[in-house]
């Protein structure tokens, strides 16, 4: 019979109740016991194990100290002897998502502990750690949240008791890049021409050996001439003029704004708000030259490093922005920057 | 994304975050060190001065990274990297 297993369970700063974006700094800590959707992983578990202890970090905190932040929690985690780690799940969350799967990684490797997690497809933390650690493939947001935490537990107890984990289609996470030996009753012979029928007759069917998708990147040439050349400001911190008069959206945009600034020599904050669902914008409010560094740019200008600084800067919010339309964004905008002529882009993210 | 799609429409990008680890392993291919998620380009620890010399430093970072040919993702970070 299996023993009743440990569990830690890390989560951010937000389903630990602490707060939102405004406590998105503070440091990690760790509580006796279950919190937050930690309740739902001891339903689940119900007597073959305990959620002994809660671990909580603020996304930004551990955005910007990612080894120490890891480091300290854990040194934390560590106390508590789990048998296995559940961080999460993060879903959309991009900052959440990465602390998640870093953590998850880290204590894999640091304490020799089986440690799942669970975040949508387009979640960043995927394609960074998809084959470092178990992730299961939840939606997009908190509506999922039980089928993601019954898979997670699944996945999790059956890692932890050294059990076979099944076929990524089957358990619901994303492939690690493992081949793994099968035996079956067919011959290889015998499925290759099974499949090759199906897919002659386009009916569905399932490779066995995946083609690794290569991260290709094409990087455009440099800037060979800066001195003359008109460089444009992008970014995606949701910096809008007062009023926001396209209503661009704050989360899920699905359009960009191109916004004048010809003459003005730094952004002034009476003259901007700052519309973005996923962080505090009271900084940037306060200066937004700080998201969009338009004073930099035309001191670059007076001090002929540059030609010019473009006469319009483009913004959307990056907040759960689906890869598709990123992609369209970038089109126009491109086109738009070669007809103006510019050279290169400066592209400032929060 | 954005960057990544920028660069691919022939137009190089320099991406400022504090987040770069992300960044660089979602593929923007010329990454620069932001200060703060909150405040890739500022400190308001700092007096104004002094955070316009850090706004500059950043910016020149920056440009060089537009001015270096690359061929993966790399990281541009006070007067080192490319």
């Amino acid at each position: 019979m299996a023993k009743k297993l440990r569990v830690v369970h890390y989560i951010n700063q937000f389903f630990g109740g602490i707060g939102g974006e405004d406590k998105a700094s503070i440091p990690p800590q760790i509580i006796a016991g279950p919190a937050g959707p930690g309740k739902a992983i001891q339903n689940v578990l119900g007597a073959s194990g305990e959620v002994v202890a809660t671990a909580i970090c603020g996304d930004n905190y551990f955005g910007e100290k990612m080894e120490q932040a890891a480091d300290e929690l854990i040194g934390m985690i560590s106390q508590y002897n789990p048998d296995v780690l559940i961080a999460g799940p993060a879903f959309e969350s991009g900052r959440y998502g990465v602390a998640c799967a870093s953590l998850c990684k880290a204590v894999k490797e640091r304490l020799k502990i089986p440690a799942v997690t669970g975040m949508y497809e387009e979640n960043p933390g995927v394609e960074m750690y998809h084959k470092d650690v178990h992730i299961v493939s939840t939606g997009v947001s908190v509506k999922t949240m039980t089928e993601a935490i019954s898979k997670m537990v699944n996945i999790a107890s059956r890692l932890a008791n050294g059990e076979k984990i099944g076929k990524p289609s089957v358990d619901g996470y994303f492939p690690l890049g493992v081949v793994t030996n099968e035996e079956v009753d067919r011959t290889g012979a015998e499925r290759v021409v099974d499949m090759l029928l199906k897919k002659l007759r386009g009916e569905p069917f399932e490779t066995e050996v995946v083609q690794p998708k290569h991260r290709i990147v094409t990087p455009a040439s440099r800037i060979a001439d800066m001195r003359n050349a008109t460089i444009a400001l992008v970014t995606d911190g949701g910096l809008v003029p007062k009023g926001n008069p396209d209503k661009i959206e704050a989360s899920n945009a699905t359009k960009f704004g191109e916004y004048s600034f010809i003459g003005t020599q730094s952004l002034d904050s009476a003259d901007y708000d700052v519309n973005h669902g996923g962080y505090d914008t009271t900084l940037v409010k306060q200066n937004p030259n700080r998201l969009v560094p338009v004073d930099a740019m035309r001191q670059m200008e007076r001090d002929k490093v540059i030609g010019k600084l473009y006469e319009k800067y483009f913004v959307t919010a990056g907040v759960s922005t689906r890869a598709e339309m990123a992609r369209k964004f970038a089109q126009s905008i491109a086109a738009e920057l070669k007809a103006g002529g510019v050279s290169g882009v400066i592209l400032t993210s929060t | 994304m954005l960057a990544k799609e920028l660069e691919k429409a022939g137009i190089p990008t320099a991406h400022i975050t504090a987040m770069t680890p992300v960044a660089l392993g979602v593929s923007s291919v010329r990454v620069v060190q932001g200060k703060e998620i909150v405040s890739p380009l500022g400190n308001a620890k700092m007096d104004s001065q002094t955070e316009q010399k850090l706004r500059m430093q950043i910016i020149a970072n920056a440009l060089r990274a537009l001015q270096t040919d690359v061929k993966e993702s790399t990281l541009f970070d006070d007067n080192k990297g490319g």
